[in-house]
């Protein structure tokens, strides 16, 4: 007995104890939840198999970035939703950062006009549910823009129509090669002159003005190379067929809606990130560059951003994750996404519930921590290194 | 020691799921209260009426199921599924009977566990085009957008229509009709597939129906039906034998208007005795329905006939297969014995 309450009195096996039991339940309870599955998948008759991703899966998807077509097996149509959600989500965090960055910025602006926007932007965008977005931009492009055979050209090669927005689609021809060679030149000596830069003003305190001359150096050396070679780029532009437009390069309107409604709803979440990841910097920093005479967009790049982004990385990191979870949204407008592909036609032709609700959510699953591995790579990149 | 209470639990946790299954009757009778799964809104079949309360050709045979097992009509329970959650709604027991314009085909009977119990409309899937667009075959829809309900065997009907045709098309997925009309309304698609029966459903709820057309081509069989679970043969039996007893009605001249007539008194046509409980139907006490199981089908619901007549018609849909065979349709019942 003694021998117990010893144990009980001891902090440390106390603790060993409650964790112990703790798991015990845990473990059987989610053994219970297995074992119940089980028995009721058998009373139903029914079998766990993940052979019907194997089988043709005989349903044709509107929007493909790898070859798809109905005769394709289920584990194909599943690869090309999953693609489908990594297009969506890689556009809408891109909007949603830019936007997002733009927006808590001038949130901060000592004009009246320009913060009182962002603030009225923030307040009304993140206080609606995402459903209602992304259902809200689909009904604006379907119901305002025009039938294709009424589209709005532009300049008679863009096109925007209920039917989605087209854009000329660029054709490589043979010579395009030195184009290609020019371009990795022009980068590598940037990479080369940017380092050498560096090491200048380090040494002496030069500067030169290093974005420009690469920027320049990237975009015409290429450009000579393309009138050099004979122009080998052509154009396919949209045109009118039939039903629709065809040819170039078209963006559906469910693609389009869920990126708009993604990227400027989460863009008011990382605006109030940024916001307070710039306020926590001590405003002594701020006056401390001033002091030294740095131009204002010198002391925002220089000195505030790079501390606030230790404040904001973190918490820009889930909402990368929200918005690539909330992507699955795009079941209500039909945007053929993973839960659309696998999670939604195939279980419904081959019934198999339980499986293909385990493979998109263990899909979800390492999507997020793939992300959030990242981003964990970026912060310790970028945090306060100890001396 | 672990181990031991680990298994104990288990096991206690799998008879607890294990004894939850009991006759679907039982259930039925216990609640007083049929669970029938139908369309989220498809007028004629499934749609509520201006007061709110369902109404349709699905709807009566949930009805007629409850008139025959609870002796009223009105004792049930509606809930609705898109294409999509009927299959799993009706395996999680939300329903007793799924009458929601489902086809019947091998795969869904076989291997998704579930039983068809009969045909009640033959259908088959056509395309619906604006007149404007003046196209005239469904050959001639090469390139087009297409609006379709996703979950629905119309999907792969398509797919094979148009690559067996070699023209291509637009896929545009939607969950309901509903919002397929409205898709089709704004010009998203030029063209809405579906079921012929539901085309005409949807195009009469349109402002100016005349502007619209169903293509001549009707590209595969639909056999609609009810459906039931798999494992309880029993509940199997009487859902399949309300159909044929509304058929029956048709066939023998049974309405709701004279059945309590034709009931009290002997008929020559031994068969109407013995569907209206005068003369014995052997086997019915299997059944676990009273004898007048079918007076009550067919005075509160209608005879097959009446039942089409009130709810498709006003759709412009004729009878075409849905006639009796002796009237050159395809609906044949085995004999009441």
């Amino acid at each position: 007995m003694t021998f117990f309450s010893n144990i009980w009195r001891n902090e440390k096996s106390r603790e060993i104890i409650v964790q112990i039991i703790v798991l015990f339940f845990l473990g059987w309870f989610i053994s219970w939840l297995v074992m119940n599955v089980n028995a009721n998948f058998k009373a139903l008759g029914k079998d766990i198999s993940f052979e019907f991703l194997f089988i043709p899966a005989g349903y044709d998807i509107n929007q493909y970035l790898i070859d798809y077509n109905n005769r394709d097996s289920h584990l194909r149509a599943g690869i090309v939703g999953l693609l489908n959600t990594g297009l969506v989500a890689f556009f809408g965090i891109i909007l949603a950062t830019v936007l997002g960055i733009a927006l808590g910025i001038i949130r901060l602006s000592k004009n009246w006009l320009a913060s009182k926007i962002a603030y009225w932007y923030v307040e009304f965008t993140r206080n609606v549910p995402i459903l209602l977005h992304i259902l809200l931009w689909h009904g604006i492009i379907i119901n305002t823009l025009p039938h294709p055979r009424k589209a709005i050209s532009l300049g008679e090669v863009t096109f925007l129509s209920n039917r989605g927005f087209y854009i000329p689609k660029p054709l490589t021809e043979s010579g395009i090669e030195l184009v290609y060679l020019f371009l990795v030149i022009a980068i590598i000596f940037s990479i080369l002159f940017a380092k050498y830069c560096k090491r200048k003003q380090d040494l002496t305190g030069i500067q030169y003005p290093v974005f420009w001359i690469n920027f320049s150096v990237i975009f015409f050396l290429p450009l000579i190379a393309f009138f050099l070679s004979g122009m080998p780029i052509s154009l396919e532009i949209p045109a009118l067929k039939g039903f629709n437009f065809r040819g170039g390069m078209h963006m559906s309107p469910e693609l389009a809606a869920l990126t708009f409604a993604l990227g400027i709803y989460t863009a008011a979440f990382i605006a109030e990130i940024v916001r307070a990841g710039i306020l926590a910097i001590d405003k002594g920093q701020r006056e401390a560059a001033e002091s030294i005479g740095l131009k204002p967009s010198k002391v925002m790049n220089l000195v505030i951003l790079p501390q606030a982004r230790r404040v904001i990385i973190p918490p820009l990191t889930s909402q990368y994750l929200n918005l690539t979870k909330n992507s699955s949204l795009a079941i209500a407008i039909g945007y053929m996404d993973l839960v659309a592909t696998l999670g939604g036609i195939s279980l419904n032709q081959t019934g198999r519930e339980m499986e293909t609700m385990l493979i998109v959510m263990l899909i979800y699953l390492s999507v997020s921590l793939s992300i959030s591995a990242l981003m964990n790579w970026y912060n310790s990149k970028v945090k306060l290194i100890g001396r | 020691m672990k181990t031991k209470m680990l298994l104990a639990g288990v096991t206690a946790g799998v008879m607890f799921a294990g004894s939850v299954l009991a006759s679907t009757l039982d259930d039925v009778r216990a609640r007083g209260k049929l669970n029938c799964i139908i369309n989220t809104g498809l007028a004629g079949f499934a749609a509520p009426d201006d007061k709110g309360n369902w109404t349709g050709f699905d709807v009566d045979f949930c009805r007629a199921v409850a008139a025959a097992t609870l002796g009223d009509a009105d004792k049930v329970n509606y809930t609705t599924a898109t294409g999509k959650t009927r299959f799993t709604k009706l395996a999680a027991g939300e329903g007793e009977v799924l009458s929601r314009n489902t086809t019947w085909t091998f795969s869904r009977d076989v291997d998704l566990s579930q039983t068809f119990i009969g045909v009640n409309y033959y259908d088959g899937q056509g395309f619906m085009v604006p007149k404007a667009l003046g196209v005239k075959s469904a050959k001639g829809l090469d390139g087009a957008s297409v609006c379709i309900q996703t979950g629905t065997t119309t999907e792969l009907n398509l797919a094979e229509f148009f690559a067996g045709n070699n023209i291509k098309y637009n896929p545009v997925p939607i969950e309901t009709n509903a919002e397929a009309q409205e898709l089709y309304k704004a010009g998203r698609c030029d063209v809405y597939t579906t079921d012929a029966s539901g085309l005409y459903a949807t195009m009469m709820s349109f402002d100016n129906p005349s502007d619209h057309m169903v293509l001549p081509e009707i590209v595969s069989k639909e056999p609609l039906g009810p459906v039931v679970r798999h494992g309880d043969d029993q509940w199997a039996d009487i859902v399949a034998w309300v159909l044929r007893a509304m058929m029956a009605g048709e066939e023998k001249g049974i309405t709701s208007k004279n059945v309590k007539e034709l009931a009290a008194k002997d008929n020559k046509d031994k068969e109407i005795n013995r569907l209206l409980g005068k003369d014995p139907l052997q086997g019915l006490s299997k059944l676990g329905l009273s004898p007048d199981w079918a007076v009550n089908v067919i005075s509160q619901v209608g005879n097959y006939q009446e039942s089409f007549e009130k709810h498709l018609f006003p759709l412009t849909i004729k009878r075409g297969m849905n006639a009796l065979y002796r009237d050159g349709g395809l609906h044949y019942i085995p004999p009441i014995k």
